[in-house]
């Protein structure tokens, strides 16, 4: 079905001539127009430009004539650009962001702006300003976030492949919701120029794609130094596919027995295990390990986090862009009314608590010993490393959850991110593929089996994760026909 | 703003929110400061740590500040900059009066 073709595929057909940039384009337009007012995934799309884009595009590179969806926190020239929120309303980017360069010189071009939680604040999506999207297995439930729509668009067969961003999980847990493949790279790999800020330290763009083969394929185009971020990395160039193909003899991989407590879904659990049975068939082998700072993440993360966005978001003040109170009198309510009007529940609501742990008093107790759990929890990671290749894990502790089920408790929804946030902490890499499937209320909930692999050690991560892939059919169901 | 809401929490959400620059109103004054009970008190986890001798890390990677050479290169145009002000004349952002 040529909606769920993956980019490898989609090359074949191009190179060889059977199928135009245009007809491929034409085949997402329709889906798009029949689907996305189910599930919400897209929050604009421009046809008319992505036809011309299309038209031109050069098939000799080795993105040619591939569109990907972009979520709503990444610049496109031109392209409108709200981080999901009131705030940034009617703001159209002035440049491109990096990645999208990156993508262009590879031949690719974006198609959308795909919903997200409001500056990527959420797990489920339905933060965002405008509205929530649908999990194209299951609508009544949330596709994840906050990278909510680039996973449901590429699910429900809107997209080849999308662009997310990764803070806490959020292109890791919405992939795993959806069934698709979501990759978090190490942090510097991928420039951050033109990504709406959230939390500068753990922020980092990736691919979700129908396969691991596409997720390498895209991050050989997105990875590299960029002079305009200052803690992008100068690494040598790499083909990120180079090691697909390889079988998995000589690769250890670690089970954290802190991943495996209560509380994750007994479907769940036992996905994860008879994957991690089939990884060791395969040739791997099993060790399990600790990281014995674990339970200390989530606490960890919502300091850090709250911290860098309160400072990030200070800069949407009515002044420059975005939405403006109209009942502002001097500069001082501006600001205010500005803000009150603009942001969310949940945007106000990490604001307040970033100040609270930056405020005179509170620095030292909150925001200095988050910083040093942090160092505790990135050793636990590196001596890990000492003895495996890798991690294996559920990506999270659950299939995906009702709509508004955990929209009023704050606290429930940040524990959903429990295996996914202390990857962005340490700053190391991480994959989430398909595993299997939960059955609940009559309908198939897809699984996500997380990888998580030193810094910069992501061809290995792509190695084992397409082994276990061809060994698997889990990525070629597409949901039930919406 | 009635400050009195937030004496039974953890947080003096109304002073907060003047440091952040937002007006909350007392109904959002009211709901964060319970709801941030909760997550602080799932945060305060952390003290249980001896946390001597620890450095504090701010960045993800050891490598950072990697500075660019310094060349001109061509910016934004005074256009492109205004393209998105919510108010602007003669090439200048406009905001209410600051002094009188």
């Amino acid at each position: 079905m040529l909606p769920f073709l993956s980019i490898a595929k989609a090359r074949k057909l191009l190179v060889t001539k059977k199928i135009s940039p245009r007809e491929l384009l034409d085949e997402l337009q329709k889906r798009i127009v029949t689907i996305n007012p189910k599930v919400q995934a897209y929050l604009s799309w421009d046809y008319e430009k992505a036809a011309l884009e299309a038209q031109r595009a050069d098939l000799s590179k080795p993105l040619g004539g591939i569109p990907i969806g972009i979520k709503d926190a990444i610049l496109v020239q031109g392209a409108p650009a709200f981080s999901a929120s009131r705030i940034l309303e009617g703001y159209q980017a002035s440049y491109d962001a990096t990645v999208i360069k990156n993508l262009r010189a590879a031949g690719a071009y974006p198609l959308g702006r795909l919903n997200m939680d409001e500056f990527a604040m959420g797990s489920s999506t339905e933060t965002s300003a405008f509205h929530p999207t649908y999990n194209p297995w299951d609508l009544s439930r949330t596709p994840g976030g906050s990278s909510g729509g680039s996973a449901a668009a590429l699910a429900a067969g809107m997209a080849m492949a999308a662009l997310g961003s990764d803070t806490g999980g959020s292109i890791r847990q919405p992939a795993a919701l959806c069934g698709c493949v979501g990759m978090k790279p190490t942090y510097g790999r991928v420039s951050r120029y033109g990504l709406i800020a959230f939390a500068s330290s753990l922020d980092q763009i990736g691919p979700l794609t129908h396969t691991v083969e596409d997720s390498a394929l895209l991050l050989n185009a997105l990875a590299g130094p960029d002079p305009k971020d200052s803690t992008s990395l100068s690494l040598p160039g790499e083909d990120f596919t180079s090691q697909l193909g390889r079988d998995l003899q000589g690769i250890r991989i670690g089970i954290p027995k802190e991943y495996f407590v209560d509380g994750i879904e007994p479907q769940v659990r036992q996905c994860v295990e008879k994957a991690i049975a089939q990884l060791t068939s395969l040739g791997a082998e099993a060790v399990e390990i600790s990281l014995p700072h674990t339970q200390y993440a989530v606490s960890v993360y919502y300091i850090i986090v709250t911290a860098e966005a309160s400072s990030n978001l200070a800069r949407f003040d009515g002044v420059r862009y975005g939405h403006r109170s109209k009942k502002a009198n001097d500069l001082l309510s501006l600001y205010e009314q500005t803000r009150e009007e603009g942001f969310g529940a949940e945007v106000k609501r990490r604001i307040i608590l970033g100040t609270y742990v930056l405020s005179s008093g509170y620095y030292d107790a909150y925001y200095l010993r988050a910083q040093k759990v942090r160092t505790l929890i990135r050793r636990d990671f590196e001596e890990a490393f000492s003895k495996v290749d890798l991690l294996v894990s559920a990506t999270s502790p659950e299939t995906a959850f009702r709509c508004g089920e955990k929209s009023n408790d704050p606290l429930k929804m940040y524990l959903a991110d429990i295996f996914t946030i202390a990857a962005n902490l340490a700053g190391i890499c991480g994959i989430s593929l398909p595993c299997g499937f939960a059955q609940k209320e009559g309908k198939k909930l897809p699984v996500g089996l997380q990888l998580l692999g030193p810094s910069f050690a992501e061809k290995m991560l792509f190695r084992v994760a397409h082994a276990y892939e061809e060994a698997t059919a889990w990525h070629q169901d597409p949901p039930p026909l919406l | 703003m009635a400050s009195s809401s937030s004496d039974s929490h953890l947080l003096d959400i109304p002073y907060l929110a003047r440091l952040a620059r937002i007006t909350l109103t007392p109904q959002e004054c009211e709901l964060f400061a319970q709801q941030l009970d909760r997550v602080l008190e799932h945060v305060a986890l952390i003290n249980e740590l001896d946390l001597t001798d620890i450095e504090p890390m701010a960045h993800a990677i050891s490598h950072y500040d990697i500075l660019r050479e310094d060349q001109l290169e061509p910016g934004l145009s005074h256009e492109e900059a205004l393209a998105n002000a919510p108010q602007q004349a003669n090439g200048l952002f406009i905001v209410p009066k600051v002094l009188e």
